[in-house]
């Protein structure tokens, strides 16, 4: 039977449940190995006059203390642009940016000593927020515009206008394992274990920061605790770090950043300030908009570039915009430098339409969800409304139908009017309910990161390895992958295995992001498992004189007509008759084709769909909620694991909820700490604990193949369900409008502060 | 004159089935330290070092006349917690569950129910249900693990699946641990002399009695007094702090009773949260409410309502609750007791009455008369972003008594998270007092908190959201005490 399409359990739970997974600091330490701590700059924006490290090299248990002086070729970890130091030397650009390493006998010295240093500062003006890096024009790329139509036009001739604006909130990481790298020497080149999303990226940063050929350098990488985009690029300055420490001194050396210190040093979500002027029929329908999506890229342009892109190309969510003008800022500023996060900009565009329509409905007095369906785009084969901003037709569009069914099964029009009665009955409980849909695409819009290898190894016994450029960072990539190749080869899972990701065995990798990893990976993987597995049949058929076609892989067994041979069996004999049983496979993606420069064409392969319906309970009084209920359908095509999806699923969700509610990122504004970030650790920055986990939660698959030839045709869902969440804020905006008796002007998060802010709580005293 | 000091021993504890002897480690050196840097089991994670994330959750094993063969177990959080405080204690981690290869029923649950994905924080969760699993024969209901799970972060699942497998867990029936032989050799460890260690200069000392406790910090005043180490763990472990000698008080007998007189319920200072609160409760309902949204499992735990009170900080949860209910603290320096009610302990921004080696014995508090007639009402709400351990934004407590003919007889208004301090609302308590209850009473006295608090903005909160909550939170209990409808109290 095939492993593909069940629900089997993560390939490492039992690792995990007894403790035996290893990550990068579980690993058996080296003889020798030194422990670093980075040097923070405590200021946000300044000079460096001076930098007296003696203090930090007597201290106890010291052997070595860097800076940038040390870097012999290039000091920059930036992926894009080359404006991130590794160590700054002369500038700091915000506060917390390392400025040197320690490499001392034990982490706990490491971090002590790094506190010691005597820096000397000329402090300069710092920026913070987007609101003055827009009034400064303070960019680090310059600022974008995609078009279509002529949205001036249709907001003159519009029925109805509505100007607004809504501020957003970032969203720190918090993946469980801090950023860590462990590098080793080896006889002529290194060897680090990276706690990254992008191992090719990492040997890439360490190549050029020694000026070496990237064949001197492998880095790998088992499983990351967690990553979220977090360690996508932001691994690299941990990385190169160690490997200087490790290049300086021939020592092992693994730096492992303290939680506090990760949470000051790596970038976040970008927050998002948005405004808009939006026109529209009496029905709802948009006719117009210009809109503005400002937002905070911090000291470095990272990966803002692309970030920005998705949420300009996200603005749609689910709707035809049909004149429409987005301007997209990206603001510089002296915070860290924003990057990666789950859904990679797409979540910020799409709040955008979705706050947008709430505000439509609310002033037409009808339901969102009503105005919402009346935006969609057309089904598939329709003359009109098909086709996005940026010139992409929408093939495969069932958010119609997905949101009627779900609609339909959780009963939405039934509970809007309950909650309409509990309100007008309960003074200070206020209720509310929201339905959202998703529309997200898939593929890098990077169109060259859209490939992928793999090799699959088959031993003479009939036992299988795989490896291949994808990490795992809990998502069940591994998983996912272990279920394709054991299909192809009819074997039960626990005959394949999987190997660490490497870049010495599989080259040139693209990040495991973009929720990419099982689409590129799995068909690389498939095409080697193919090529093996076509030989097998070859010799399998010639030695019993059967069809090549006959030839069923099943059960651990080849199988023709009436005979059957174990695929152990057949191995061993291909193995003698000198037949190769390894491949490599290769995968790039079809169809995709975009130009960067007009942001016009076809970025993504698919969409992936869903939607949610969620249902809350606001207190008046204090401005706590609650999350009651949620309904998901989710379209995740032909789950290749049923089971890991729904996982996908409900964490992306409640991730998603925690950005939207209680996770708030604040930084310091008083002037010793200006530019601080004042929640750098679990006491003050809130993600989701238990409590939260919604009480009544049903998630369910849509059943819907994937029209594009998709690994089994499945569907990407590491990004998609995170949006999600949207219902729960709109919840909270329907249930806060409630209580003010209009539109309530909640913002991101909805803290309870924002909550009692929105309802107009805290506009009279006593 | 100077007692001579007591004689310096090793650190002996229970750890994989023998009693472990420590003599090589600083006295500051935490458990976790202790297990991934010398032992080398990586179960046990670092995810935050500072007690917020519970990766590093183990299950500690105390004498307990009370628990099951007299050993209790509990989860608690290692990254803050110093080795020698484990002296007379046993320590489980996640390589104890497993036995002869088989998984523990938590272990298969969690599998079974695809509960990790990273699976980084898992080690820290299959510890908190284990402990859950070997304390409660009965399964919990969903509202019970949500208490159990409250100090583990889980950044992947989103729980559903974690509490889905924890009520499974209690559907396979489990060997349970063997408490007794652990429990005899704990008993041989306690009649050792206490604790008194030391490494490079540095003392770690755990007096078995009170006696000897008032004679150490009398000849050691200096010394950094310990008890559930959830602040003072931090100190090390993040601000890096060297400390010098240590005088923990968890091993002293005297402070960990509970004695209840007709008068008043008497905490010993050394008991933890979990002990405070389910006693606390058991004489005033109105601690319900605040009891599991007062920072985490494993935190109650560890931490002590004594430790609660001397660190005497402005967002200290249990202070406004004593405050209300007129707690007083039972001070003792050497031989000699005196006895302050509790605002007057509070002297501004963390500083307290305590002299030099004096130290809070007992937390006293007066208990009300059977206010079955409805015209006592004592109640306390903390408000904060989120539900499980988080630091209050506000943490307010009432204690109103009416006369029979519906006046206000009396009233102790406290808030936490107003001021540099704990602080009782004086101008709004003359407010009501006197006066017949009403809603222009109430919100008379909601206008004069500004009298009595200037709060300050931070990164929990605004001053005028601190405000206006403050203030709101005197209506709800205008709503509670006119019984009106309200479906749901939220958090």
């Amino acid at each position: 039977m095939s492993t593909v399409g069940k629900p089997l359990a993560h390939e490492s739970a039992l690792l995990h449940v007894s403790g035996s997974a290893r990550y990068i600091d579980d690993l058996p330490e080296l003889s020798g190995t030194l422990h670093a701590a980075f040097g923070m700059a405590d200021c946000a924006h300044a000079q460096i006059l001076k930098m007296d490290l003696e203090p930090v090299r007597h201290a106890a248990g010291v052997v070595s203390v860097l800076t940038a002086q040390d870097i012999p070729s290039s000091n920059n970890c930036g992926p894009v642009l080359q404006d991130e130091p590794i160590l700054t030397q002369k500038l700091v650009q915000f506060y917390g940016q390392p400025l040197f390493l320690v490499l001392a006998e034990s982490h706990d010295a490491a971090r002590r000593a790094a506190k010691l240093a005597k820096i000397e500062y000329e402090p300069l003006p710092a920026i913070l927020t987007v609101k003055e890096a827009v009034a400064n024009e303070s960019w680090v790329l310059p600022p974008i515009e995609i078009k279509r139509g002529d949205a001036v036009a249709a907001l003159a001739k519009a029925p109805h206008c509505l100007t607004g604006k809504v501020q957003l909130g970032g969203q720190e990481h918090f993946y469980l394992e801090t950023q860590i790298a462990y590098a080793m020497p080896r006889e002529d080149g290194l060897h680090i274990h990276s706690s990254t999303q992008h191992p090719t990226e990492m040997q890439q940063m360490i190549a050029h920061m020694l000026g070496w050929g990237a064949h001197q350098v492998s880095v790998e990488c088992r499983r990351m605790g967690g990553a979220f985009g977090g360690k996508e690029s932001q691994s690299a300055q941990v990385a190169c770090a160690a490997a200087l420490g490790t290049w300086k001194t021939g020592h092992p050396v693994k730096l492992r950043l303290d939680r506090d210190d990760d949470m000051q040093i790596t970038g976040k979500r970008h927050d998002f300030d948005i405004d808009w002027e939006v026109g529209f029929d009496d029905q709802g329908c948009i006719l117009g908009l210009a809109t503005t999506l400002a937002s905070r890229c911090g000291f470095s342009a990272d990966l803002s570039g692309p970030v920005n892109d998705r949420a300009a190309f996200h603005l749609d969510n689910c709707y035809y915009l049909d004149a429409v003008a987005i301007r997209s800022l990206r603001g510089k500023t002296n915070t860290v430098s924003n990057t990666a996060f789950r859904g990679f900009g797409g979540p910020q565009g799409m709040f955008a339409i979705e706050y947008i329509i709430d505000d439509i409905a609310r002033y037409l007095n009808l339901d969102p969800l009503t105005v919402r369906q009346r935006n969609f785009y057309a089904s598939p084969g329709s003359a009109q409304r098909t086709t996005t901003h940026y010139g992409m037709e929408v093939e495969d569009n069932v958010a119609p139908e997905l949101v009627h069914q779900l609609a339909t099964e959780c009963e939405y029009i039934q509970r809007r009017q309950a909650i309409s009665e509990f309100n007008q009955r309960s003074p200070l409980i206020k209720r509310g309910i929201a339905l959202t849909p998703v529309k997200f695409g898939i593929s890098f819009t990077a169109s060259f990161y859209n490939q992928a290898g793999a090799i699959v190894h088959v031993y003479a016994d009939g036992t299988v390895l795989v490896t291949h450029g994808g990490t795992e960072m809990g998502q069940g990539l591994y998983t996912k992958i272990r279920q394709i190749v054991a299909h192809e080869f009819g074997l039960a899972p626990e005959f394949v295995r999987l190997t660490s990701t490497d870049t010495s065995r599989v080259p040139n990798t693209s990040a495991t992001a973009a929720s990419s990893g099982t689409d590129l990976n799995g068909k690389a993987a498939q095409a080697a498992a193919q090529a093996v597995r076509h030989r097998l049949a070859t010799l399998f058929a010639t030695q019993h004189g059967v069809n090549i076609d006959d030839v069923r892989f099943k059960d651990g067994m080849l199988h023709a007509g009436s005979v059957s041979q174990e695929f152990g069996e057949v191995t061993l004999a291909a193995y003698r008759e000198r037949i190769k049983l390894w491949e490599s496979g290769f995968y790039a993606t079809p169809k995709i084709n975009y130009d960067k420069n007009t942001m016009q064409g076809r970025p993504f392969f698919y969409f992936a769909y869903g939607a949610a319906c969620s249902e809350v309970e606001l207190d008046t009084l204090t401005g706590e909620s609650r999350v009651l209920r949620v309904d998901i359908l989710h379209d995740a095509g032909k789950s290749i694991n049923p089971a890991l999806d729904i996982g996908q699923i409900e964490g992306g969700f409640v991730q998603g909820m925690g950005w939207l509610t209680c996770e708030e990122l604040v930084w310091h504004q008083d002037k010793h700490r200006f530019g601080q970030l004042a929640t750098h650790a679990p006491s003050t920055y809130k993600i989701p604990a238990v409590s939260d986990c919604p009480a009544i939660f049903n998630v369910k698959l849509f059943s819907n193949a994937n029209v594009e030839d998709s690994i089994h045709r499945s569907k990407a869902v590491g990004e998609p369900p995170f949006m999600l969440a949207f219902s729960v804020f709109f919840a909270l905006r329907d249930a806060a409008s409630s209580a003010a008796g209009r539109p309530a002007p909640l913002q991101a998060p909805a803290t309870p502060e924002a909550l009692l802010r929105a309802i107009g709580g805290l506009e009279v005293g006593g | 004159m100077h007692p001579a000091p007591p004689t310096v021993r090793p650190v002996h504890f229970w750890f994989r089935g023998q009693i472990q002897s420590v003599t090589d480690q600083p006295h500051t050196r935490t458990i976790l330290q202790w297990l991934r840097e010398d032992q080398h089991p990586y179960g046990t994670k670092e995810g935050c070092g500072e007690g917020d994330c519970g990766a590093c959750t183990v299950v500690i094993g105390t004498r307990d006349d009370q628990a099951p063969e007299g050993l209790r177990l509990e989860a608690i959080n290692s990254c803050i917690q110093f080795l020698p405080a484990l002296d007379g204690k046993a320590l489980f981690t996640v390589e104890d569950l497993a036995q002869d290869g088989q998984l523990h029923p938590v272990q298969k649950a969690m599998v079974d129910a695809h509960a990790s994905q990273c699976g980084f924080c898992t080690p820290g969760i299959v510890m908190s249900l284990w402990a859950e699993r070997e304390n409660q024969n009965e399964t919990p209901d969903r509202e019970a693990l949500c208490v159990t799970l409250s100090g583990n972060l889980c950044r992947c699942t989103g729980y559903r699946p974690i509490l889905d497998a924890a009520q499974a867990a209690w559907k396979t029936p489990c060997g349970k641990l063997a408490r007794g032989p652990i429990r005899q050799a704990l008993e041989q460890l306690a009649a050792k002399p206490s604790l008194a260690y030391s490494y490079s200069d540095k003392h770690f000392y755990a007096p078995h009695t009170l006696e000897e406790l008032s004679r150490l910090y009398a000849s050691n005043p200096q010394a950094r007094l310990l008890a559930g180490s959830t602040d003072v763990g931090l100190w090390v472990s993040k601000q890096l702090r060297e400390l010098d000698d240590i005088i923990y008080l968890g091993a002293v007998e005297e402070l960990k009773q509970i004695h209840t007189t007709p008068e008043s319920l008497d905490i010993g200072a050394a008991v933890s949260l979990s002990d405070a609160f389910s006693a606390l409760c058991t004489e005033h309902e109105g601690w319900g409410s605040l009891m599991t949204r007062f920072a985490s499992r494993p935190i109650r735990n560890a931490g002590t309502l004594g430790g609660n009170v001397a660190n005497g900080s402005p967002i200290g949860d249990s202070m406004p609750g004593l405050l209300a209910l007129g707690g007083h603290v039972v001070l003792q320096r050497e031989n000699e007791t005196r006895e302050l009610a509790l605002e007057d302990f509070y002297l501004g921004y963390q500083k307290t009455a305590l002299q030099p080696a004096e130290f809070i014995r007992t937390i006293k508090i007066p208990l009300v008369k059977s206010d079955k007639d409805g015209r006592h009402l004592f109640r306390t709400w903390k408000v904060s972003k989120r539900r499980d351990q988080d630091i209050s934004a506000v943490c307010a407590a009432f204690s109103i008594k009416l006369d029979s003919l519906g006046k206000i007889k009396d009233a102790r208004i406290a808030y936490g998270g107003m001021a540099a301090i704990p602080k009782r609302a004086f101008h709004a308590e003359a407010e009501l007092i006197g006066q017949n209850l009403s809603e222009e009473v109430i919100r008379n006295a909601m206008r004069v908190l500004a009298t009595d608090y200037q709060p300050i903005s931070d990164m929990r909160a605004s001053a005028e959201y601190r405000m206006q909550v403050a203030r709101n939170l005197l209506l709800r209990l205008w709503y509670e005490f006119n019984e009106r409808l309200m479906p749901e109290v939220i958090a």
